[in-house]
């Protein structure tokens, strides 16, 4: 399945972020190995010098690290997951409050909705 | 040095038309290019200077430090617009062409790549679909292992499934040192395999960037400023 980009943002920060996501959820594990460039290029239907470039952000995040020899894994430094993960819910949930407050709703009613919705 | 192609002030006329003029460019190797412009812009002719089948009337092209000539065909792999295979021909048979033809064809891999797009090489080539002519003429092309590969419209005639198909091929078998230029006018399609782009209109060169330069920048997709750039 090749992925989906928006118009706006540059492709390398988007395939960053989606890596990102995919690492916070578990989807790749701590101290797991990464597909090389070259692979992840293909899966994402995307150039291979800006997956390189996206390797390489996702490194100043601190979530991947090179080994030589091996490749790229994702960090074993559970605290650099823990304040990425923090980080990245407080910007979701910072995105719901903007569009829910537009409406003029009020906190009591947009947590019920919330909490009706949670499990489905 | 790490420029694969350089042109230099690239002039080309056909009659009283002006077809080319000005043309400057200098691309580095490893890179996906895509040189985008409108129907007449001058992309096919530029490709064919490129591909030594035109000569300009003004200016130099190299490719790889050396003049375009016979000599850089031998690493130059070009697919035209048009189909140019013998119809009475097996798609095997093609492979083996190719194969006679140029020293750096990798055969197997040819045929690897026919067999994920699902191609039958027994059958001969007035019996494929028009989808299906494209794929095989770009499997012969891109299993050269060339330092410049020139791409005219290689999507032109198939479905959006077939396109990501087409662009996933080329993505996955470009030689790692060498450069790939694609000229299309499908830009949202090919926007994401570019590393650069050349807008090209009225045979000049408009811009040269970075797909995620123009992103940072100005906040928009290639697609989006190409229909700025080229409003009627």
């Amino acid at each position: 399945m090749t992925w989906k980009f928006d118009n706006s943002k540059p492709i390398y920060i988007q395939i960053a972020d989606k890596i990102e996501m995919m690492i916070l959820s578990g989807e790749y594990k701590s101290g797991e190995s990464l597909p090389s460039v070259r692979d992840f290029a293909v899966q994402a239907s995307v150039n291979p010098n800006t997956m390189q470039r996206a390797m390489q952000e996702l490194e100043a995040r601190g979530l991947i690290f090179v080994q030589r020899a091996v490749g790229r894994l994702v960090t074993e430094d559970k605290a650099v997951i823990e304040k990425c993960l923090n980080e990245k819910v407080k910007s979701i949930t910072l995105n719901y409050l903007n569009e829910i407050k537009a409406l003029n709703i009020k906190k009591d009613d947009a947590v019920k909705i919330l909490n009706e919705n949670w499990e489905n | 040095m790490n420029e694969l192609l350089v042109c230099k002030d690239l002039e080309k006329n056909y009659s009283f038309v002006k077809a080319l003029n000005n043309v400057n460019l200098n691309l580095e190797k490893g890179k996906i290019i895509g040189l985008l412009g409108p129907n007449g812009s001058g992309k096919t002719t530029l490709i064919k200077i490129i591909a030594g089948l035109l000569k300009a009337d003004k200016g130099e092209v190299f490719i790889d430090g050396e003049k375009v000539s016979e000599k850089t065909k031998s690493f130059v792999s070009y697919l035209p617009e048009r189909n140019y295979l013998d119809d009475t021909m097996k798609v095997y048979e093609t492979v083996d062409l190719f194969s006679d033809f140029y020293d750096d064809f990798d055969k197997e891999a040819a045929f690897r790549m026919l067999e994920n797009l699902d191609i039958d090489i027994n059958r001969k080539f007035k019996n494929l679909s028009k989808g299906m002519k494209e794929k095989v003429q770009l499997v012969l092309v891109m299993s050269r292992k060339a330092k410049l590969y020139l791409l005219d419209e290689p999507i032109g005639g198939v479905d959006p499934a077939t396109r990501d198909y087409i662009l996933n091929t080329i993505v996955s078998n470009y030689a790692k040192e060498s450069t790939v230029i694609i000229s299309t006018h499908l830009i949202a399609d090919v926007e994401k395999v570019l590393d650069e782009f050349i807008f090209i209109k009225n045979g000049e060169i408009v811009l040269q960037t970075s797909v995620d330069n123009l992103r940072e920048q100005k906040g928009v997709s290639v697609d989006e400023y190409f229909r700025e750039v080229f409003k009627c």
